[in-house]
């Protein structure tokens, strides 16, 4: 059974419709790319799950339908969104930032290892722990943000554009982090990129959207083996 | 110097009352981003509801607990049903929202108990105490004492809870919080909720020195939004430290400057107050807002 399904889901911004039926399945334990140009609806798809738009269809949850929720609701659930643009609380320390990722967790104990995992996921965070998240660089701040959201153990992860905006260098060991934490914590995820090469590092199938509607979908071997997916996203 | 000496203390008492204010200011302004002119209006409506029950007979310390737990409710209702509305809007708007609030609360009050001042009973005895020579009053050191340990207890609670810390998580970016789980609005109700509790002490505090009126605590307000400001907004033992300090400069100056006396007294702190903005724009104890652009 997956652990997340979309089903025929639409969404719109007032009058402008952004989605139209995208349907996606993420399995348990498994890793979704989702791909497109700007404006494909990649980002208006997770906000979806998140319950940051409004949406009609179905989202299943572990077999129970989440539409309609606030977005704290789905995130108690454990679905968690690290948003397009990193989304930290630039007032806040990095500890503080980790410790507020995990709010709903009582396990005092396991909360203290986890920091130290993070920190250990992304040194950089260590050397600035007492730092203002807003005085961290561009990646250290996206690092930030995925060490949050696995602060919360949450069961499904969703990363938007996580490259957006880095060095490539920067991107890839955020990338490498990512691909550490899907093994080592067991965390299935749902991958936004526009820079595919760094998606399929992750991912196991992925789905190309285009204005808003599924245009393709399937494994990673057969994704990168279509011209038209090679042409569009990886460079020729 | 035993004149001098009265002076300061009286100055730091009455730097107290403005310091109760200022901590609910500065408490909106870090869980909402928001500062509310209303404050002090909703501070008067609660001190009135511990004044009608004092005068149905209801004994003084448990009208004043039931007015405090008024205010919290007041507070969180305000939020949830007017305030949530605007707010992450247009902070304009927000403010003028608040205005909008003080005089509907003031009227409120005194379509219920008139604009005429009444005597409010006091919590401390009349008297004096004398602290190394000087003779201080009661009333002067319970209000310095009350308010010593509001600070800490909302120090503590930023610094050192869990709830402050998801307060604090939430001023600063809402949306984002949501993101961790954080119930957002639950947060915000009790962020107003706690403020309005803490001004409602100021209220039941400067009550019997000022009587109760709806207006009682317009000027007030306007030092304790100086002290806020001037302390840095974000800082709690900013705004205290900065209200004693008013209180004092404003007593002092109307003690020995004679040109200024009485009358031009309230202009003093003002003048300190521009001309350490000017050099430090973030407060005397605010942190200076970091953006990366």
């Amino acid at each position: 059974m997956s652990l997340l399904e979309l089903e025929n889901i639409t969404a719109s911004y007032g009058h402008a419709q952004a989605l139209h039926g995208v349907s996606l399945s993420l399995p348990a334990g498994g890793a979704v790319g989702i791909l497109g140009a700007n404006g494909a609806g990649k980002t208006t798809t997770l906000r979806a799950i998140s319950g940051m738009v409004k949406t009609t269809g179905r989202i299943l949850f572990e077999g129970k339908d989440i539409s309609g929720l606030s977005p704290d609701r789905v995130a108690r659930l454990g679905i968690a969104h690290v948003p397009e643009g990193r989304g930290s609380l630039p007032q806040l320390s990095v500890r503080d930032n980790l410790l507020v990722g995990a709010y709903q967790r009582r396990d005092r104990k396991q909360i203290a290892e986890d920091i130290e995992y993070c920190l250990d996921l992304f040194p950089n965070l260590r050397e600035r722990i007492k730092s203002n998240a807003a005085a961290l660089s561009g990646g250290e701040q996206q690092m930030l943000a995925v060490a949050r959201a696995v602060m919360a153990k949450p069961r499904v992860m969703l990363l938007d554009e996580a490259s957006l905006g880095l060095a490539p260098s920067t991107s890839r060991r955020v990338y490498e982090a990512i691909l550490r934490l899907r093994r080592e914590a067991q965390l299935s995820m749902i991958v936004v990129e526009q820079n595919a090469v760094l998606a399929f590092s992750v991912v196991d199938h992925a789905t190309v959207l285009e204005t808003g509607k599924v245009a393709l979908t399937g494994d990673k071997a057969e994704l990168m083996g279509m011209d038209a997916v090679r042409r569009a996203y990886l460079g020729g | 110097m035993q004149y001098f000496i009265q002076v300061v203390v009286d100055g730091v008492a009455t730097g107290a009352i403005y310091g109760a204010l200022a901590l609910a200011i500065v408490l909106v302004n870090r869980a909402t981003g928001l500062i509310n002119f209303a404050q002090g209006a909703m501070a008067v409506m609660s001190t009135f509801v511990a004044f009608g029950l004092i005068r149905a007979g209801v004994p003084l310390l448990l009208a004043a607990v039931v007015a405090i737990v008024f205010a919290f409710a007041l507070g969180a209702f305000l939020e949830r049903v007017v305030v949530r509305r605007f707010e992450g809007g247009d902070p304009d708007s927000a403010v003028v929202v608040t205005i909008g609030l003080l005089v509907l609360l003031g009227g409120i009050s005194a379509l219920f108990f008139g604009y005429e001042p009444q005597p409010f009973p006091s919590f401390f005895p009349l008297g004096t105490i004398n602290i190394f020579g000087v003779f201080v009053s009661l009333r002067s050191v319970g209000t310095i004492v009350i308010l010593l340990v509001a600070m800490v207890l909302l120090q503590v609670l930023f610094r050192s809870t869990k709830l402050g810390l998801a307060m604090r998580a939430v001023a600063d970016n809402p949306r984002s919080s949501a993101l961790s789980g954080l119930p957002v609005s639950r947060l915000l109700m009790v962020g107003w909720g706690l403020a309005a509790a803490l001004g409602a002490i100021a209220g039941l505090l400067v009550a019997p020195q000022l009587f109760i009126s709806p207006g009682m605590l317009d000027f007030a307000l306007v030092y304790a939004l100086a002290a806020a400001i001037l302390g840095g907004l974000d800082s709690p033992v900013g705004a205290v430290v900065s209200a004693a300090f008013i209180g004092v400069v404003e007593g002092l100056a109307g003690a020995y400057i004679d040109f200024i006396g009485d009358d031009l007294k309230i202009a003093v702190p003002f003048a300190v107050m521009i001309f350490i903005l000017v050099l430090r724009p973030q407060g005397l104890f605010g942190r200076k807002v970091v953006v990366r652009v």
